[in-house]
Order: structure tokens, then C-alpha cells, then sequence
């Protein structure tokens, strides 16, 4: 039996060491890394640090999608319907970007503008990220569209 | 009407699952073998019902009829023959029912296969299976019946999302279904060992060709999927961490564990209750992966529109899987005999170390993709947890995994010699510290990374034919003695190589990817781009009509020293039905690298001619991406090899109270 207690105490010793290094990396990687999301207002309201990196998301204003002079860089507005957020990304946007349409890009405020690094893509033209939708009716502005047909992932 | 049959020979399917749990359980809980003998024949028509659903529902895409509000939604009649099959199970409704007829089919391949299973144990392995689809059959009768009829029939279908219109993605969910579905079958064979009170080598060797296959299905689908990402989504990516695809990876990571603590309760009958914790464990993270994807309460980079009241169901399912497995877990699994014994240096302690990390990994996995689901619920606020935390949690412990994967199948089962194993690799050893350095001194400055993955593949590759290569004998006998002990190899073993080399071919390739260059400028026609050596011109865009798009095809010659070498035709398809615009990137794939070229959106602004108009273009060059998908087909090829291994073919081990020599019969296909 007492070969069994050593192997019993290995085993435990091992998942103890392994759990332990699994908290101490995740507990430093959620540091550094969780991205909160924010709408326009949330951004202004709560006075967003610069260089943080946060989600940004709401609709895309109708007429705010300007090309730059290089060709690939774009600057929008992001509005929640109350408070609107430049935008300016490099990069080639994702098919289903509209204006008028949600919109979620990851970034950081730059000296008052929201740089994105991503603008995230969407694989459904009936889709709306659930954090756009809970905004505009944060905002008071969501008129849910009627999701009669909905198309799906397998 | 043949809608209506499909419709009926579900509900059917509903009752025959209900007369496959309850008779078979109960005949096994009282030793009656009429009732037990019910099982197979109850999984028989199980999979008829179920068969005659799906060929009732295929029939209705293939002849485009559109008064099946199912068909309606997802199909067109101007779609290709292979999307309209596909279209079946390219959403929601038709996804479950490919889901229910798999379930069917392995059960019934319990009864076909299974006559060397005790009674009793067949009978509850089949019981179990009828439980579980019950479950998904009553999910698909209250909430997602496919066969809902329009009236009137609208003349034409709205066609399939243009995105999963793809070869790759036609097959992706039906391989990652099937590997779920494989792991069903190991849960009932787990719940089944759990009421039988009883598990041994015989039990493992029965489960170990379902973990097998199961595996197998489930890396070619998320390697698939992986594809799909890299070549169709256009952002030069092959893997997001994103939650739907972490929902796929979990399972697989767990499902990964199983199939190598299976090994241990075969060969040495240790480790029982963890395999059958595993086993459990591995089927609630499959349904769990079904129910984020399907319920849309995480936000993905690859969301599509869902319906809430499906998670809410989903989730109760999970639930009653993972509470009802759990609890008979915690009732059963301490009578359950302890088993082998053995040292932790042996191949059984390399294989719990395994385990151990890979339990690890797919810890953090878990905790990184339901984090924002758990802050927004005690109302912490909206968060995303991206790719920077799976790098800083998994990578770390993928690194001694990975070392402990080539040294481990060097040691001997029970107690091993370490430094016996380690002196035989002293070569790879030698070759991989040579070679990071190699790569640290050519590369200074580059990726971090990039030494440790080069590292990390060298080591487990070569390690792994070192391996290979001590079994045939290979440099110390003559070349004739070395390759027919390589033909003779059990197939176990030459799926553990094949299977360990593709893991170290898609790690090369993933380190390969750190070195990805990409150049993202406007374009005019006659422009030219250099990019890793090759001159790129762009030659302007004209427009295509396709069997159901309308497509901009830009064309880019590719050449090399002022010589042509290829010529690229990047797209931007507009699709007529859904009206959606889809990224057609042009690959050219070489062994070492690709060469990635994406169209961008035309930069048509007031006042510029048309005749100048400047095109968004993105390129990429990305060294070593090949061998991800390389790596994932050696994997999946290793599996089926170790499948076949003639131990399956000839049966389990007999069990003490069965006669020699009447163990017949192969459990897998």
C-alpha cells in the first residue's frame, strides 16, 4: 500500500503544480488582456484612458464613411444615436460593413479618435452584435428588427 | 408528403429511443435477457426512423421544394447540386437531424459490431444512447422541426448564406458532428462501465476505436473549419481564439486526454474512474460547444443570427448530461476496483502528465471563452478576452507537453529507466537546441516565439522517429531486417507516429506563421508590389458573371527576376440571393509558404475618373502554413491507421465469465 500512497501524492503533487501554474497564467494573462466593450456614450462618460484597448461598437453613421488620400485608410463615425466617435482604420473593411449597419471594431483613442486595429467581420447580413443591439436600447433607439428568418451556422 | 413522412418517422424515432433506453436498462437491471435483447433491434429502427428523416429532408432541398419553410430559408434553385445537399445540414434544423441519425447509426453499430460485449453491457451502452437522443429528439420536435410547412409555397428559395457555399465548409460540420457524436457514444459507454459497476481492459479496449474515430472526425472538422477561415474569410488568419472555435477545441483538447488514459486502462487497468470522469466530461464540453454556437450568447468573430429559446434548451440538456453523468459518477465511481499500479517515471505516469496538461489546457480554454459570459452576468461589464490571453496561458503548458511527447513513448509501462530515454535522444536533443539557435542567431529581432515552436518541432518530430526508429532496429540490422519490421509494426504504433508527427508538422507550421509579412496599399492597374522576393503587379479588375453571383475579378502577375511565374485572380463575388459580398482570396500554395493575395473595396471617391480607379489590396506571404493542414491530415491519418489495428478486428480481450475463443467481431467500422 505504500507505493500506492507515493503514486497517489505524485499525482497530487503534479496536479497541484499544474493547476497552481494554470491560476498564476491566467490570473497575469486577464491582466493585460481582457477588452471591454464600450458604446460612444460609455466612452465619453466614463473617460476612457488613452492607449487602453477597448471594443468600440454601435452603427455606423449614415454618410460619416470618408476614404483617405492613401486609398486604404477610412475614417467613420460610430454613434449610439446620442454621442458619435470618429473612427479611423487602415485596412481592407469587412464585406459586410454598411453604412447604417452595427459595427464592433477593437482599438484604442488616439488623441480623440478611436484607432481600430480590427474592424470585426460578420458572416450573416441579418446578424447584430448583441452588445450594438444592448447599447441602442441603452440609448433608448433600438427598434428590434423583426428576425423572422433567421440564417444560421451549422 | 414526403415532408410529412420525414415529420412522422421523427416523432416515430422518438418513441422507438424511448422503448431503446427504458427496455434495455431495465432488462439489465434485473438480468432479464429479453428485454436486453431489445437493444439492437431497437437501434436498428432507430436508425431507420432517423435515416428516413434525413432522406425525407434531403429530398425536399434536392428538388427545391419550397413550401418547407426550411428549405425556403436556405436554399435556391439556382445553387449547385453539392450546396443544395449540403444545404441540409448547413443549418440549424437540418444540422440536428444529421446529429440524430449519426447518434442512431453508432448505436446501431453497437448492436452490429458488439455481440462479443457482455449482454448486459450492450444493452445499457444502448440504453444510454437512446437517452441521450430523446433528448436531442424532443430539442428538434418542440423547437426545431425542419419540416415546417409555408402556405402559400413561395416560388423561390432565399438561398444559402454565400459563405458557407464552399467545399470546405460543405464538410466541416458534418466531420465536427461526427466527432461529437463519437464522444456520445464513449459517454454511454462510460455511464454504461458506471452501472455495470464494472470497468475493465475489455471495457477500454471496447471504447478506445470509439475515442479513436471520434478524434479523427473531430481534427479533420476543426481542421477544416481552420481552412475555411484561412482561405475564404480573407483575413490571412487560420485560428482567432475565438469562442466558436474554442467551443470546437475544448472537446477536442479533453477528447485528446481520453484517448491516451484509455491506453492506460487497456494495457494496465489503471487510471479507471479518470477515464470515466473524462469521458463524461468530454461529451458535456461537446454539448456545451453546441449549445454557445447554437444559443449566440457569445459575441463571435464568425456570428451568424440565432435564436435564444434553442440555447435555453440546449442548456437544460447539458445540464441533465452533466448533472445526471456526475451524480451516477460520484454514486458509482468509488466501488469501481482500483487498478495497476505504477511508478511515476513509466509510460503510464508520462501519460497522467498528459492528461494533467491537457485537463490544464482546456481549463484556461474554458475560462477564457466563458469569462465574458460570467462578468456580464454578475454584471461586471461587457469584456472580450482575445488571442493575447490563449497565447500568455496555452502556449505555456503546450511547452512541456510537447517535450514530454517525444520522451514518453520511450518508456517502458510500470517503471522506466529516464535516462536510458533521454541518452537515446541525445541526438535530437543535439539537432534541436542547434537548430533554435540556428534560428534565434538568423532571425534576431523577429518573433519571440519563433526559436521555442522551431524548437518544439524538431524535437518532437525527430524524437518521434528516434522512436520509431529504435523499433525497426533501423542502421543496426540490415535494411531488409529494418523494412519489414517497419510493414509489420502494429498499426497501434504507427498511428502513435503518425499522430505525434503531424502534431509537430502543424506546430512547424504555426511558428511559420509568425513570420507572416503583409502589405496592405491601394492599387492602380499597372502598379507593382514587392513582396518577399516577388514583384507583384496589379493589372486591373473586370467583371464576371457566375452560376449565381456577379463577380470583380482583379488580375496580379507574379514574377520573379522580371520572369512571369504565376498569374492571380483574387475575387469579390456579390451573390443575387441573399444579396451578401463574399472574398474569393487567391492562394498559391507552395510547400513552404503561401502567397496570399485578397481584393479590396474599389477607392471610388467624387470627382475620380473610373479609369483611375485605386483598389484596396491586401497580400500576404505566409512561410510554413501549408504544413498546419499537412500536419492535421497526418493526424487524422494516424488515427484511421490505429484504428485498424488488428486488435480491434479480433475483438476485446475475453472477460473471465466468457469462453475463449467466442470474442468475435470488430466495434468500429
Amino acid at each position: 500500500m505504500r507505493l500506492r500512497k507515493r503514486q497517489r501524492m505524485a499525482v497530487l503533487v503534479l496536479a497541484l503544480i499544474g493547476i497552481g501554474t494554470a491560476t498564476a497564467l491566467t490570473l497575469t494573462a486577464f491582466e493585460d488582456n481582457l477588452v471591454f466593450f464600450h458604446a460612444p456614450t460609455d466612452v465619453i462618460a466614463k473617460a476612457v484612458p488613452a492607449e487602453r484597448r477597448f471594443r468600440l461598437g454601435g452603427l455606423v453613421e449614415e454618410g460619416s464613411v470618408q476614404r483617405q488620400a492613401d486609398g486604404v485608410t477610412v475614417t467613420f463615425r460610430v454613434t449610439d444615436t446620442v454621442t458619435s466617435l470618429p473612427v479611423r482604420y487602415t485596412g481592407v473593411l469587412p464585406d459586410l460593413f454598411r453604412e447604417g449597419q452595427g459595427v464592433v471594431a477593437e482599438g484604442s483613442l488616439r488623441e480623440g479618435v478611436f484607432v481600430a486595429r480590427e474592424v470585426l467581420a460578420r458572416h450573416d447580413e441579418n446578424y447584430m452584435p448583441k452588445e450594438v443591439a444592448d447599447a441602442l436600447k441603452a440609448a433608448g433607439q433600438f427598434k428590434p428588427e423583426p428576425p423572422a428568418l433567421p440564417r444560421e451556422r451549422p | 408528403m414526403i415532408a410529412e413522412l420525414g415529420h412522422y418517422a421523427l416523432i416515430l424515432a422518438l418513441f422507438v429511443a424511448v422503448v431503446q433506453s427504458m427496455l434495455p436498462l431495465m432488462g439489465a437491471a434485473r438480468r432479464d435477457a429479453t428485454l436486453m435483447a431489445v437493444a439492437p433491434s431497437a437501434a436498428n429502427a432507430q436508425l431507420l426512423c432517423c435515416g428516413i428523416a434525413f432522406a425525407a429532408l434531403t429530398y425536399a432541398y434536392v428538388t427545391s421544394d419550397f413550401s418547407v419553410a426550411n428549405v425556403y430559408q436556405n436554399s435556391h434553385t439556382d445553387k449547385p447540386m453539392l450546396y443544395k445537399v449540403s444545404g441540409v445540414w448547413g443549418n440549424h434544423e437540418g444540422s440536428l437531424i444529421l446529429w440524430v441519425v449519426t447518434m442512431a447509426l453508432f448505436g446501431a453499430a453497437v448492436g452490429w459490431f458488439g455481440a462479443a460485449l457482455t449482454p448486459s453491457l450492450r444493452a445499457r451502452v444502448i440504453g444510454v444512447q437512446g437517452l441521450v437522443a430523446i433528448g436531442f429528439l424532443l430539442f428538434i420536435l418542440f423547437t426545431s422541426n425542419p419540416f415546417e410547412r409555408l402556405s402559400p409555397a413561395p416560388i423561390q428559395g432565399e438561398g444559402l448564406n454565400p459563405l458557407l457555399q464552399d467545399p470546405g465548409l460543405a464538410f466541416h460540420p458534418p466531420m465536427l458532428y461526427l466527432g461529437y457524436v463519437g464522444f456520445s457514444l464513449t459517454f454511454s459507454f462510460a455511464i454504461a462501465g458506471l452501472l455495470e459497476g464494472r470497468l475493465d481492459a475489455a471495457w477500454a479496449r471496447w471504447v478506445r476505436p470509439w475515442v479513436l474515430a471520434a478524434w479523427a472526425f473531430l481534427t479533420a472538422g476543426i481542421a477544416l473549419g481552420s481552412w475555411w477561415a484561412y482561405y475564404e474569410l480573407g483575413w490571412g488568419g487560420w485560428w482567432f481564439w475565438d469562442p466558436v472555435e474554442n467551443a470546437s477545441f475544448m472537446p477536442w483538447l479533453l477528447g485528446t486526454a481520453l484517448l491516451h488514459s484509455a491506453i492506460v486502462v487497456e494495457k494496465r487497468d489503471a487510471l479507471k474512474r479518470w477515464t470515466v470522469l473524462l469521458a463524461i466530461l468530454t461529451f458535456a464540453l461537446s454539448l456545451l460547444g453546441t449549445f454557445l454556437v447554437r444559443s449566440g450568447i457569445l459575441t463571435s468573430v464568425h456570428s451568424f443570427a440565432v435564436d435564444p429559446t434553442r440555447g435555453m434548451f440546449v442548456l437544460l440538456l447539458l445540464a441533465a448530461v452533466v448533472g445526471g453523468g456526475l451524480a451516477l459518477y460520484a454514486w458509482r465511481a468509488p466501488t469501481l476496483e482500483p487498478g495497476g499500479l505504477f511508478q511515476p517515471i513509466s509510460r503510464e505516469g508520462g501519460l497522467v502528465l498528459n492528461n494533467l496538461l491537457l485537463t490544464t489546457a482546456t481549463a484556461t480554454v474554458f475560462l477564457g471563452t466563458l469569462y465574458p459570459l460570467f462578468l456580464e452576468v454578475v454584471g461586471g461589464g461587457r469584456v472580450s478576452v482575445g488571442p493575447p490571453y490563449f497565447n500568455a496561458t496555452f502556449i505555456p503548458l503546450m511547452v512541456p507537453l510537447v517535450a514530454a511527447m517525444a520522451v514518453g513513448p520511450l518508456l517502458a509501462w510500470k517503471r522506466a529507466d529516464i535516462k536510458g530515454a533521454l541518452q537515446r535522444l541525445w541526438a535530437v536533443v543535439a539537432v534541436t537546441v542547434g537548430g533554435s539557435l540556428a534560428v534565434l542567431w538568423l532571425d534576431r529581432g523577429g518573433p519571440v516565439l519563433a526559436p521555442l515552436g522551431i524548437a518544439m518541432a524538431l524535437w518532437l518530430i525527430l524524437g518521434t522517429l528516434v522512436e520509431v526508429a529504435e523499433r525497426i532496429a533501423l542502421f543496426k540490422a540490415p535494411m531488409s531486417t529494418s523494412l519489414r519490421r517497419l510493414v509489420n509494426l502494429p498499426r497501434a504504433a504507427v498511428g502513435l507516429t503518425l499522430g505525434h508527427v503531424g502534431c509537430g508538422l502543424a506546430i512547424l507550421g504555426m511558428t511559420g506563421s509568425l513570420w507572416t509579412t503583409e502589405v496592405i496599399r491601394a492599387m492602380r492597374p499597372g502598379d507593382v508590389q514587392q513582396l518577399a522576393g516577388y514583384d507583384i503587379r496589379f493589372d486591373g479588375v473586370e467583371e464576371r458573371r457566375g452560376a449565381n453571383f456577379l463577380s470583380e475579378q482583379g488580375t496580379f502577375t507574379v514574377m520573379r527576376d522580371n520572369a512571369v511565374v504565376w498569374v492571380l485572380k483574387p475575387e469579390k463575388r456579390r451573390f443575387d440571393s441573399p444579396p451578401m459580398v463574399t472574398t474569393e482570396a487567391a492562394i498559391k500554395s507552395r510547400l513552404f509558404y503561401d502567397l496570399y493575395l485578397v481584393l479590396g473595396e474599389p477607392d471610388r471617391r467624387e470627382g475620380a475618373r473610373a479609369a483611375s480607379d485605386r483598389w484596396g489590396v491586401r497580400m500576404y506571404h505566409e512561410p510554413m502554413v501549408p504544413f498546419i493542414w499537412l500536419g492535421a491530415v497526418v493526424m487524422v491519418i494516424g488515427g484511421l491507421v490505429s484504428l485498424s489495428d488488428r486488435r480491434f478486428r479480433i475483438g476485446a480481450p475475453t472477460r473471465r465469465a466468457v469462453p475463449a475463443g467466442t470474442a468475435t467481431g470488430a466495434p468500429a467500422e
